[in-house]
């Protein structure tokens, strides 16, 4: 585009900057292969499901090439996120107790894979006390589960924590009805 | 007088005893999480979505809108003693507030912020009483092209108009757009976007979207960032009165920067950013006390963006209610709380479901009245919730967030999307993506398309309509001088300026 002979000093391509771009045209490919997969009734011919999803694909295709010729020329990330290093063990507990939890969700119940994913975040955001954090996070839990269950009557993993409680509630609501 | 006597039945619907309770529980909510920093109204509201399927919609949005009230006043106290704005529109508050607060002012700073809001908050408040009726009036003449373009002319204001990159915003808005898509084609019926997975048939639930963005992409990068610089709270010194001069400097402000955020509020282009920066530079301009600004802080410098904020958070509710446009996050999340009921905010709302807005409107005005009561006595309960330490903050808030997304459906798969729209927002968050026009293109773009269909079909397939019809030739042009009107004026500039040897670099 610009002549070399320029005296701007020249700027360095910016390489996050450039995989964003090449990730936004991938997704333009994929909403592409999707539209294509959509079946098409020749009853809609006029305006049907896949006259949307064109035009939203073909918004992306631009938008992603315009992300990649701005990376080109250096890209766009502010200074300050430039010079703050990424601190990737914090990032990696937080990560960690994130896929504890979808793991663990399941068997466990939703209270214990609650704490154990509580603790593993602390740490990574440095407290070093993980069994004062079990205990918070215990409490936290039950009252997540309890508020959330009970008050809104949403339906969420019940493991054996939360079924020797809740059978405990509802002895103690039937004594109470007597 | 019409409207006098809805307002009055309103209140008669505001009033009973359970909506004074969701009224007081929505603001008290409210002011609690826009104190605490990485929460916000948005992530809130939808986390409590699931609370449209057991009480009546007039509790739920009672519930919400305190929440949205409560969510600004709440920031501002986050600002003035922490200088980490909560939100983006509250910027500006930090900048004069902050100041106040470390040379000994932060009592006056809060009381003006506080009844600034309360002031600013119940002029908007009547503007929507007042305004609602004016555009419903307007909006039935309204026919499917002209809702398209208006939405287009909302998307390009939102997304490219507003944000530091028109680019950036408006990779934001069309990957909304993908996801709104997801799930089966209502016209049609056809599955769209399902890579062939069943559990997606239905669509991707706002709530794992909002959830995603703000709770678990917030997570990942304040834990990205722990390098950085910590902000240390200001010991709240100096009492929470202020001296005549003090009022006599706050009550011109709040004014002005009601009348200057409400109208922008108001305008299907939303967004509080622009108000506040503008109130700021006005009451710059106007203050007898220059040296005030950016050394110990003026006191006009918070009240009249603080007054803009709230003035500008009530004057959403206008297209939201009027025309079923909503220009913020927030407002995109309580239209999808509409959509739960199986209501359609649009012209009709006004007439067949008084009870349901004017009751609203009502209890805004009551959530202004507790939230100040909320915000300055008993200031100190909020300012203890700033001691939180961020490490049980962040765990807490995931804990929540699990809850909210587990509890769908109880499905690992929800989880999994919840994870990587993580992720994403991760990624969006440290190369300056703005989020909310993901939530706005995810529930506004499944409505144009809509429109747009059907605008089509009565055409009989004839696109001109977009540009026969006059209004819709209207709100098509001024949403390409929004997008393309920058670039124009900055390249004029920039070949004035430089010769025509240099290309606008800037995407």
């Amino acid at each position: 585009m610009s002549t070399s002979d320029q005296q701007a000093p020249p700027r360095r391509l910016a390489m996050p900057e450039l995989l964003i771009g090449i990730g936004l045209l991938a997704c333009a490919a994929a909403v592409a292969w999707q539209t294509l997969a959509i079946p098409v009734s020749p009853l809609y011919s006029k305006v049907g499901p896949t006259v949307f999803p064109y035009l939203t694909m073909t918004g992306m295709l631009v938008l992603s090439l315009l992300l990649i010729v701005a990376a080109l020329r250096g890209g766009w990330q502010p200074e300050e996120e430039k010079e703050t290093p990424t601190d990737w063990k914090a990032m990696g507990f937080v990560a960690a107790g994130l896929v504890a939890n979808l793991l663990l969700i399941h068997p466990l119940g939703f209270t214990a894979a609650s704490v154990i994913m509580f603790v593993l975040i602390c740490y990574g955001f440095g407290s070093k006390h993980p069994l004062r954090d079990a205990l918070l996070g215990l409490i936290l839990a039950l009252a997540a589960y309890f508020g959330f269950a009970r008050a809104l009557g949403v339906n969420i993993g019940a493991g054996f924590i939360e079924n020797q409680l809740n059978s405990v509630i509802n002895a103690i609501i039937g004594m109470a009805r007597g | 007088m019409e409207t006098l006597n809805q307002l009055a039945h309103g209140f008669s619907i505001a009033f009973t005893p359970v909506n004074l309770m969701w009224c007081l529980l929505g603001t008290t909510l409210g002011t609690a999480i826009g104190v605490l920093p990485g929460l916000g109204p948005a992530l809130t509201i939808a986390l409590l979505l699931p609370i449209t399927y057991q009480v009546a919609p007039e509790a739920s949005f009672i519930l919400f809108a305190g929440i949205y009230y409560g969510a600004m006043y709440g920031g501002s106290t986050t600002s003035i003693l922490l200088n980490t704005p909560g939100e983006s529109a509250t910027i500006v508050t930090a900048l004069e507030g902050n100041r106040m607060a470390r040379s000994g002012r932060g009592g006056a700073a809060l009381a003006t912020s506080a009844i600034g809001s309360f002031v600013a908050g119940t002029i908007g408040t009547l503007g929507v009483a007042f305004l609602a009726p004016i555009v419903v009036k307007f909006a039935l003449a309204f026919g499917p092209a002209e809702y398209f373009s208006l939405m287009v002319l909302a998307f390009i204001t939102v997304s490219a108009v507003l944000g530091s990159s028109s680019v950036r915003g408006l990779t934001s808005l069309f990957a909304g757009f993908v996801i709104g898509m997801i799930g089966v084609d209502l016209q049609t019926g056809q599955p769209r976007f399902t890579f062939g997975m069943g559990e997606l048939l239905d669509g991707v639930d706002v709530i794992i979207v909002a959830v995603g963005l703000f709770a678990v992409g917030e997570t990942l990068y304040m834990a990205s960032r722990r390098y950085a610089g910590k902000d240390e709270i200001v010991p709240l010194k100096g009492s929470l009165y202020m001296t005549a001069a003090e009022w006599g400097r706050s009550w011109k402000a709040w004014l002005r920067g009601a009348a200057i955020g409400f109208p922008i509020g108001a305008m299907p282009a939303g967004g509080a950013e622009i108000p506040t920066f503008l109130s700021y530079a006005i009451e710059k301009k106007l203050s007898k006390h220059k040296e005030e600004f950016g050394t110990v802080g003026a006191i006009e410098g918070v009240a009249g963006p603080e007054a803009a904020n709230n003035a500008s958070a009530a004057g959403v509710l206008v297209p939201m209610l009027t025309l079923g446009l909503p220009t913020s996050a927030t407002a995109a999340i309580m239209l999808s709380a509409f959509q739960s009921y199986g209501i359609n905010p649009g012209p009709l709302l006004l007439t067949t479901q008084a009870n349901l807005v004017w009751g609203l409107i009502a209890s805004l005005f009551i959530a202004n009245v507790i939230l100040v009561i909320l915000n300055l006595p008993l200031i100190g309960l909020w300012v203890r919730l700033l001691k939180i330490p961020a490490p049980q903050l962040y765990a807490g808030i995931l804990v929540f967030a699990t809850v909210g997304t587990y509890g769908i459906s109880q499905s690992p798969i929800d989880l999994v999307i919840l994870y990587l729209l993580g992720a994403a927002g991760f990624l969006m968050r440290r190369f300056d993506f703005p989020t909310a026009p993901v939530i706005i293109g995810m529930i506004l773009g499944p409505l144009a398309e809509t429109q747009f269909r059907r605008a089509m079909t009565i055409s009989n397939g004839d696109w001109s309509v977009f540009y026969t019809h006059k209004l819709s030739l209207t709100l098509l042009t001024l949403a390409f001088i929004g997008l393309a009107g920058p670039h124009i004026w900055a390249f004029i500039e920039h070949r004035r300026r430089r010769g025509p040897e240099n290309v606008p670099g800037d995407a």
